[in-house]
């Protein structure tokens, strides 16, 4: 298949490992701690797996998978406050389906479209405005979530609602930022990260300049990556040949689809209708300032939680569950106290076991289960004795 | 019984009401019109509550007899390749080939949401009737329920079915050998892409077509060069991934898949990259999962290409002693990855 064949070619595989081997004298390892790496996106811990990328590297390099998945991230409250919308009678409550399973206190999306509230699967947010325009008698919300990827066509929806005058479309906003998140983990006094493989999506609606702060203030490389196999394998060839030069920059291997300065079309869109808050809660990481956006004012009409009464609970994570220590690369999956027994992809109690980008669910449905749980036993010997 | 075939009653309506199931004249319209004149074979025309067969004529073409049923949902009820009469059809016949059975007799339940157009339901069991001559077998009874509207989604078919297996056949999902090797009949994941293309949320710019065919005559010609086919299934819903698993855990063995043998149509990967699907798990209609020993393998896949439902068979992997009840995937890429049993719904990536 022409434009996806290209970048998943063995051969350039082969030659990309080897220049990454090759590396390996001229970085400055310390003895037993391997490299980490950590990719941002989901998308990217995807591809990770599906390719089996992880197998082809050395063994002196890990990869972290970070907190890139806007469904794993999603903390509890939110999801009871999607249930309760999506409950009114008078509501179609509009979704992508990866969030149908993500865990409430009480119940998924999945559970409550069960037990007759009306919620349909869309893939694009313009799907559930048409759903509006075709049931001008019920009020149609749109589940926004996913970080600056998709926030320009839920505000270029909105501003479609608003040219049109639609007023029973609105939407329930859940867009969380790149910057602020990256900026916590670097903040956290546990971190270890070597460098990132940041996102190619995010990067291609915001640019570059949005991650200058990570080599800048914090001296750690950065690669912008796409997301075919090859892709990836050229970053981490590109993060190492950085830290072997003691460099700390931003670079682009994504140059095909990123351009430096970003869209500013869809940038232009997202200032419209969307301002910082103060703070968004995130599952895993617990709250952070300024990592997520709200409607503004003027589009208050359109905003699913002024619109209607959303409970707005916090929750707190299960307590056995560790999704923050893995998002930020403290542990692996694999290392979790309840991961592959009492979280599994069927009952997942931490989101990062629910999506297929979630780096628990990766291990679990691509990983060799019995051999990692095994291998926990044997850790959890060890931090015994 | 002649008697019976040569004056049928005749249906006027055009719309199924509830007096279509309720067990009298319009009924009997139903019945005699649009299913016995519909399906039309001697074991319907004797308008009896139940087909009869003997004994000896069954017996003479094997020892033992197969039975399987299926519920047919699904939604839209026509699709490119075919609908839910076609496929009510194969699904069952199929069902009883995988085991080396020669289908002979089907039933049909229909459970009808009132308000149904007529025209559809006999294009349904035109359908029905042609994919069963197709096939060599006879839709010999069933039954029909008309139900409140809303309490169905417009049709739902049951099908069971019966088949005679030859004394010289063992095929069970447990006797997968390491050296065994994996073969298809052709590409996969059409019927599921097809559906979901049907489904009209897409726009795609090409049309897939589901795979939807009877199997039985392809396996028949199998068995003739290699009676002794370990296992063989066929990959409906959970697709070639689930069958797959199947195998490796009641056989206590591994499979390792080789991803680029793997027949996939460009259009179903581009749908598949698109919303984040995997190809593996896409339900088919006409496709069998059959593993063989090693020396039958290449006279297998030749006789699987020269046979119309087969032409695109490939080897896609082999029954391997290690990882235990595990698929492995070897990736084109160069990478391995563990391939599931599908959890859930596959639901398509956000971003």
């Amino acid at each position: 298949m022409k434009y996806v064949d290209e970048f998943r070619d063995p051969n350039k595989a082969r030659a990309l490992v080897k220049k990454i081997h090759a590396l390996k004298d001229k970085l400055h390892l310390s003895d037993g701690k391997p490299l980490q790496l950590m990719e941002f996106c989901g998308g990217h811990t995807h591809t990770i797996f599906r390719y089996g990328i992880e197998q082809m590297l050395p063994n002196w390099i890990e990869l972290v998978h970070g907190p890139g998945c806007p469904v794993c991230v999603l903390p509890m409250g939110r999801v009871d406050d999607c249930v309760a919308l999506a409950e009114r009678p008078d509501v179609i409550f509009t979704t992508f389906g990866d969030a149908m399973r993500v865990p409430g206190s009480k119940k998924s999306l999945l559970q409550a479209k069960a037990t007759g509230a009306d919620i349909r699967m869309t893939y694009s947010p313009l799907d559930a405005l048409e759903l509006a325009r075709k049931n001008p008698e019920r009020q149609v919300i749109f589940f926004g979530l996913g970080f600056e990827t998709t926030m320009p066509s839920t505000a270029l929806t909105v501003l479609q609602a608003e040219a049109e005058g639609i007023e029973n479309f609105s939407l329930f906003c859940n867009h969380i930022t790149t910057v602020p998140t990256i900026k916590a983990i670097l903040d956290s006094p546990d971190m270890q990260i070597d460098g990132f493989l940041a996102p190619g999506h995010v990067s291609m609606v915001v640019g570059e300049q949005p991650f200058e702060f990570v080599a800048r203030s914090y001296h750690k490389p950065l690669v912008i990556t796409g997301f075919e196999p090859l892709d990836i394998l050229q970053s981490i060839w590109m993060l190492l040949q950085q830290l072997a030069d003691k460099r700390c920059e931003v670079e682009n291997q994504y140059a095909r689809i990123v351009p430096k300065e970003g869209n500013a079309t869809g940038l232009d869109a997202i200032s419209k209708v969307f301002e910082l808050r103060e703070f968004f809660e995130w599952r895993g990481l617990g709250s952070i300032d300024h990592s997520g956006v709200k409607m503004r004012e003027k589009y208050a009409r359109f905003d699913a939680e002024q619109k209607f009464s959303v409970p707005n609970l916090k929750i707190a994570d299960p307590k056995s569950c560790q999704c923050g220590e893995v998002l930020k690369g403290v542990i692996r999956p694999w290392e979790c106290k309840v991961f592959g027994t009492n979280c599994n992809p069927e009952t997942p109690m931490g989101a990062l076991m629910v999506s297929s980008e979630g780096a628990c669910a990766a291990y679990y449905n691509f990983g060799n289960l019995p051999d990692l749980l095994s291998k926990r036993i044997k850790l959890q010997k060890e931090s015994v004795a | 019984m002649i008697k019976a075939a040569q004056n049928r009653r005749t249906l006027r309506a055009d719309t199924i009401t509830l007096a279509h199931g309720s067990g009298g004249k319009a009924m009997r319209d139903l019945i005699e019109d649009v299913f016995v004149g519909g399906f039309d074979n001697k074991h319907l025309d004797t308008l009896e509550d139940q087909a009869r067969f003997d004994l000896t004529d069954l017996s003479a073409l094997g020892g033992r007899i197969a039975m399987t049923t299926d519920s047919y949902v699904v939604d839209p009820l026509f699709f490119p390749g075919g609908d839910i009469g076609k496929l009510a059809v194969t699904g069952t016949v199929n069902d009883l080939a995988v085991s080396g059975a020669k289908p002979l007799y089907l039933t049909c339940g229909m459970i009808i949401e009132e308000g149904f157009a007529v025209e559809e339901l006999r294009r349904i069991v035109a359908s029905m009737k042609s994919t069963a001559d197709a096939a060599g077998v006879a839709i010999v009874t069933g039954d029909t329920k008309v139900v409140h509207k809303g309490a169905a989604d417009k049709l739902f078919i049951n099908t069971a079915g019966i088949g005679i297996i030859p004394s010289n056949i063992n095929i069970t999902a447990t006797r997968a050998k390491p050296g065994d090797v994996v073969l298809i009949n052709g590409f996969i994941g059409d019927h599921g892409a097809a559906i979901v293309d049907a489904r009209g949320e897409m726009s795609l710019e090409h049309t897939i077509n589901s795979d939807c065919q009877p199997l039985n005559d392809l396996i028949k010609c199998m068995l003739e060069i290699c009676p002794d086919i370990h296992c063989m299934r066929d990959a409906t819903r959970g697709g070639v991934a689930t069958v797959l698993n199947e195998f490796a855990e009641l056989s206590s063995t591994g499979i390792m898949l080789n991803e680029s043998t793997l027949p996939i149509r460009t259009e179903v990967r581009g749908m598949c990259e698109i919303l984040g699907l995997d190809p593996l798990y896409l339900a088919n209609e006409g496709k069998l999962v059959a593993i063989v020993p090693a020396e039958h393998a290449n006279d297998l896949l030749t006789a699987m290409k020269s046979h119309p439902a087969g032409k695109d068979s490939a080897i896609v992997g082999e029954v391997i002693q290690e990882h235990v009840g595990r698929v492995i995937l070897q990736t084109g890429f160069g990478g391995n990855r563990i391939v599931d049993m599908l959890v859930g719904e596959q639901l398509p990536r956000i971003c």
